[in-house]
Parts: structure tokens; C-alpha cells; sequence
């Protein structure tokens, strides 16, 4: 690693993963001791696995953070329908590229994980949802799950035993609201992607042809297969209490070393992260601002205060630098973690370029189905655009909230706050630099061109 | 509309995995544009009727998903990552050098058909970005300056065989010389 008293990344999920000695076939994943865990799990009850889940603590890495144990824990089992698990593997929040290396160099991990999942939820089908730009990936898995199938790991009769679990790997098409989940079901039910409204559709009640689903993402999965070789409370004495196990950070702009790190959740602050991980800033920027959980968390200005108080009643008082990288540390600096990626940007950056870039994502990637946020991201795009182009005007600042504002809270999923979080912050946060726009429009010369 | 055998197998493999037929839609439309590089209103109807649903129910899918298309892209196809993390990193500077060498502008196809570039939301690959995808390949940290590179080795038909450029699939193939060329950089972090 870098610098001596930098963090140490602690490796469960991503141990082998760049490993050159290791590659993504069977024989490799097999001489690591691979699918003890499946056979394990096959000898206890369903039920006792789920109970090692929600021990564990594990919060689902997909975004939202919501603890999988318990999530398991709200499939309907009464109605009698089959059950239906799903990987997501969509990855599709910018900033985010952790699942890609579990599924191109490790993706017997997932499958495993995978197949012990199914079995505690006795799913009757298994489905893992890639989204379309990893072909090689797509190919990957489909010759992994061939491996698999052969030596009974999935499939009829998985390792001598009465359960039966077929694995199926569907690929997306390039669209961004197939990360959202009943989004995703929609799409795998060869639909328009346009997500369900809850209630009544929680996936767990009313998912996959109005069957009970459970919807996990990569990293979740991969994590089950470990909860059970440690057991759940071994587990949740990684990291910190209500935020277990390790987590991949994708660390991403302008750093000298970005990359995917995986260390225990709370393990290091955000400017351990950036300036002793990833090696720091380029030589002579300063910092400006940090999106710490994909495009669509709050950003976080390099200058800004968060004071406030933890749920234990402790006070905390932190800059940028002390935020520690968990799930609840960046919710309590007002942002997310999200799904993990860490978008840095340095004093070079013109803000309303990159606030015009996020809102084209946003515009582009609207389903179209509630019209606040079919309308109001295309507005937002055309007036940062607008903006960028030497045509600001005094009053922009306010109409970008205001449109904002109104998408937030208006929309059948949560689309519509992941475009909103990112206007109403960066507008609010960096007025100045919006309220200036109007009068020096042209971008700096050292600032890199965003839109 | 005609499709190889292959296809056709590949087909009837990949619908009865799904409980519900008109769930194998978005992998019949994938393996079908691999061959024809688009879906037109006749390939639709096939779609349809080949899985009890309206035309309609396949067209609505066309128009919506970013990747499937009414017209195809040139023969090789060029998608450089435009979202944050790699803009920060330059790839507005990218796309427009390919755009230059190649030819052609973003979203459209050079007219002997030869090239087509796509400047398109993330890819998913942030940490190395800008991210250049050349068919079904991806190109890690190419900047501008390197953009020009691979346009060139494109042109002159040699960027498979580039020792300069290994794209991140290649990469992970266990024969492959570049796997320990990337681990052992990827260690040295």
C-alpha cells in the first residue's frame, strides 16, 4: 500500500480477485475451498440460514442499505406462489464498478452465494439481471453457471440433495432505471422498465409475475456465502455495529490512484480514502467537493461543517476528511454511501458543468412515466445546459431548485430523488458559483469541458 | 428476415429458461440484433408471433432500451463513456478525437458504414476512466492523446494485436501475457 499509517484494505469479497494466479474458472474457485459453503447450507433448515442473515447485519450494497436479513424476513410464504430470487446486477449508478470485477474475475463467489440464498428462501428460480455492456461478463457467467450445472451446484437436485434451483442470467439493455428493482422485474418480465408503485408492490409480496421475489444486489449475495462460514455474529463484529461486514469503494475522478477498495465498513475516513489510498489529489489542486455514493447522493463541499448528533446521542462535529466511510457516516454528513462510488473533484472543476452533465444522465435516464421527473430532468439539462453555453441568467439558481423540489417526493420510485438530490445540493452548496455563471459564462481554461 | 441456424438454436434454447415466454423477449431481441445489427417492423412481428405477443409489445421495447436499435451502427462501433467520472478524467476530449479520426460524429454512422460512435452514459468502469468501448471491448484510461492511438491502430486494422492496448477483457484471460502485466501495475497501488 502507500503511505505507513495509510488504512489496510481488508479483502473477503475481492481475496482473489486480482490474484494472478487465479482466474474465473471452476478449478481455480474449487482449490479455494468454493461451494463448501453450498454444501453446508444444503444440511441446515432454510430457515436457519436466514436466521445467520439477520444476525449478520448485513446491509444490502445496491444503494438503499436496507438490511437483507430482514428483507429476506418479508416474503410472503403463505400465498403458496413460487418465490423468486434475483441478483442486480445492473450496476448502473455512475460512479459504481464493484460488481463487475465479483462477476468477471470471481463469479463462482456470486454463484455460490447465489445458490445458498435461493436455498434459504427457497426460491424455485433463480435470475441474475446484467446489465447489456458487459457482454464478456454475460458470457462469463453463462460458462460459469455451465461449470456449475455440470458438477451439481445448481440446477436439479443441487448436490444430491431434494432441492432444485435453475439459474438464469438475463441481460438489460442500456437503461438505468433496471437498477431499481421493480423496475428490474418489469424488464425481466420483457416489459418496458417502467417500476411499480409500492404499496402494494413489494417485490417480497408481489414481484416477479406477482410472485414472491427477493431482489439482492452482487455484493450482498457474495456476502450470504461468508456469513455462513463465519456465522452471523462473527460477521457483525466486522466493521462497526448497524454497519457490518466490509464494503468495495469505488473511488473515482480526480485522484491519483482511483480504483475499487474493499476494507471493513468504518475502517477509514473520506480523506483517508482520498489522500492516503488513492494517493492523493494531482500535484497542485486542492479539493472541492466529494459525491461519496454514486451520482445521485448529495454532494459534499470540501469547506462544509457537519455537526450534529449520532442516534447514540454523541455529538460529532466533521469536516470533509473525518466523514467515516460506512453507511451511516456519510447519511449523517447529509449525503448517502449509496452504492459505494466516490466521485472526487478538485478546484479545477467548474460545478455547473458537472451539474449539467449530471442532469443529462438524469434526463436521459428518466423512464418517462411520472411526468415531474420526465419533465423536470429534461428542464434541468436544458437550463445547466443553457447555462454552460454563455447563456446564464440571474435567475437560474432558483428555477433549478425550485423544478427540483418539485420532482422530490412526486414520483412512483426513487428515481425522482436521485435527480433531484443532486440540484437541490449543488445549487444550494455552491450558489455562488451559479449566481456567477450569469456573468462570466465562459468555463476557466483549466477546467475540464463536462457537457 | 433471415437468420442462421445458429440463431434459431440459440433461440429455442434461451425461451423455455423463462416460466413465461414473453420474459425471454429482451434475449430473443439481443441474439437476433448480434446478427442483423438492428430490428426492424418485420423482425418485430417475428418476435411476436414467435412468443404469442403483439408487435407492439416488442416495438415499445426498441424505442425505449438505449442499446436496441431501428438502424444499425457501423460495423465496428465506438461507445465512449460521457458521464461524470470519466468527463472529469476527460472524455469529452476523447470522443471528440475519435470523432475526428474516425470520421464521424457521435450518434451518427460514417457514411461507407465502416465506423459509428456513441457517446454514451456510464459504463460502469469509473476508477480508469475515460472508458472506450470498441465493439464488444473495453479500453481503460484512454485520454485524448491516447484516443488518437487507438483510432489509428483501428485504421490500420491492428488493434487486436496492440501490445499497447489490452482491453480489460483481455486482460482477465489466464494465458494471456497482459493478465500479469495488469495484476502486477494493479499491485504496485
Amino acid at each position: 500500500m502507500t503511505a505507513k499509517n495509510s488504512p489496510k484494505e481488508r479483502r473477503i469479497i475481492l481475496k482473489h480477485a486480482d490474484d494472478p494466479n487465479y482466474s474465473n474458472r471452476l478449478g481455480c474457485y474449487l482449490r479455494e475451498g468454493g461451494y463448501e459453503m453450498l454444501s453446508k447450507a444444503l444440511k441446515m433448515k432454510p430457515e436457519e440460514i436466514g436466521a445467520e442473515v439477520l444476525k449478520s447485519g448485513v446491509r444490502g450494497r445496491g444503494g438503499a442499505g436496507f438490511p437483507a436479513g430482514m428483507k429476506w424476513k418479508f416474503l410472503d410464504r403463505k400465498s403458496g406462489k413460487p418465490i423468486y430470487l434475483i441478483c442486480n446486477a445492473d450496476e448502473s449508478e455512475p460512479g459504481t464498478f464493484k460488481d463487475r470485477q465479483i462477476m468477471y474475475k470471481d463469479p463462482h463467489q456470486l454463484i455460490e452465494g447465489m445458490m445458498i440464498a435461493a436455498y434459504a428462501i427457497q426460491a424455485k428460480q433463480a435470475f441474475i439481471y446484467i446489465r447489456a455492456e458487459f457482454f464478456e461478463g454475460a458470457r462469463i457467467l453463462e460458462r460459469a453457471i455451465a461449470e456449475a450445472k455440470e458438477k451439481g451446484f445448481c440446477g436439479e437436485k443441487i448436490l444430491g440433495s431434494d432441492y432444485s434451483c435453475d439459474l438464469v442470467v438475463h441481460r438489460g439493455a442500456g437503461a438505468y432505471i433496471c437498477g431499481e428493482e421493480t423496475g428490474l422485474i418489469e424488464s425481466l418480465e420483457g416489459k418496458r422498465p417502467n417500476p411499480r408503485i409500492k404499496p402494494p408492490f413489494f417485490p417480497a409480496v408481489l414481484g416477479l409475475y406477482q410472485c414472491p421475489t427477493i431482489v439482492n444486489n452482487v455484493e450482498t449475495l457474495c456476502n450470504v456465502k461468508h456469513i455462513l462460514e463465519m456465522g452471523g455474529d462473527e460477521f457483525a463484529k466486522i466493521g462497526k455495529p448497524n454497519n457490518t461486514g466490509t464494503r468495495i469503494w469505488c473511488v473515482s475522478g480526480q485522484v491519483k490512484k482511483p480504483g475499487y477498495y474493499e476494507f471493513e465498513c468504518g475502517a477509514l475516513t473520506l480523506g483517508e480514502m482520498i489522500f492516503d489510498v488513492c494517493g492523493g489529489l494531482l500535484p497542485g489542486r486542492s479539493l472541492k467537493a466529494v459525491i461519496p455514493g454514486g451520482s445521485s447522493a448529495k454532494i459534499l463541499r470540501a469547506d462544509e461543517r457537519f455537526v450534529g448528533k449520532h442516534k447514540d446521542g454523541t455529538d460529532f462535529d466533521w469536516g470533509i476528511e473525518d466523514v467515516p466511510l460506512d453507511f451511516d457516516g456519510p447519511m449523517a454528513a447529509g449525503s448517502m454511501s449509496g452504492s459505494g462510488g466516490i466521485i472526487v473533484m478538485d478546484d479545477t472543476v467548474d460545478i455547473v458543468e458537472a451539474m449539467a452533465n449530471i442532469n443529462a444522465f438524469y434526463a436521459h435516464e428518466s423512464c418517462g412515466q411520472c411526468t415531474p421527473c420526465r419533465e423536470g430532468c429534461l428542464w434541468m439539462k436544458k437550463i445547466t445546459t443553457r447555462m454552460c453555453d454563455g447563456d446564464a441568467r440571474e435567475e437560474d439558481p432558483e428555477m433549478l431548485l425550485s423544478i427540483a423540489n418539485q420532482i422530490e417526493g412526486r414520483t412512483i420510485c426513487a428515481f425522482g430523488e436521485a435527480a433531484a438530490w443532486p440540484t437541490q445540493s449543488f445549487v444550494t452548496k455552491f450558489r455562488d458559483e451559479f449566481v456567477k455563471k450569469a456573468k462570466h459564462s465562459k468555463r476557466s481554461k483549466n477546467s475540464l469541458q463536462l457537457i | 428476415m433471415k437468420l442462421t441456424k445458429e440463431t434459431l438454436r440459440k433461440i429455442d434454447d434461451v425461451i423455455p429458461r423463462y416460466p413465461d415466454k414473453r420474459s425471454a423477449v429482451l434475449m430473443v431481441i439481443h441474439l437476433i440484433q448480434d446478427e442483423l445489427g438492428s430490428i426492424s417492423d418485420e423482425t418485430c412481428e417475428w418476435i411476436a408471433e414467435k412468443l404469442d405477443l403483439q408487435p407492439i409489445n416488442v416495438k415499445e421495447l426498441i424505442t425505449f432500451y438505449p442499446m436496441l436499435r431501428e438502424t444499425p451502427w457501423g460495423k465496428t462501433h465506438v461507445r465512449v463513456c460521457r458521464t461524470l467520472p470519466c468527463a472529469l478524467r476527460g472524455s469529452y476530449a476523447t470522443c471528440q478525437k475519435l470523432e475526428k479520426k474516425l470520421g464521424v460524429k457521435e450518434g451518427h454512422v460514417r457514411e461507407d458504414g465502416e465506423y459509428s460512435i456513441e457517446f454514451m452514459e456510464c459504463l460502469a468502469d469509473c476508477g480508469e476512466g475515460p472508458v472506450v468501448m470498441v465493439g464488444e471491448e473495453t479500453f481503460e484510461n484512454i485520454d485524448e492523446k491516447k484516443a488518437e492511438k487507438l483510432a489509428d491502430q483501428m485504421l490500420k486494422g491492428k488493434l487486436e494485436k496492440s501490445a499497447e492496448f489490452v482491453s480489460y477483457e483481455q486482460g482477465l484471460l489466464s494465458d494471456s501475457p497482459k493478465k500479469a502485466k495488469k495484476s502486477s501495475s494493479k499491485a504496485k497501488k
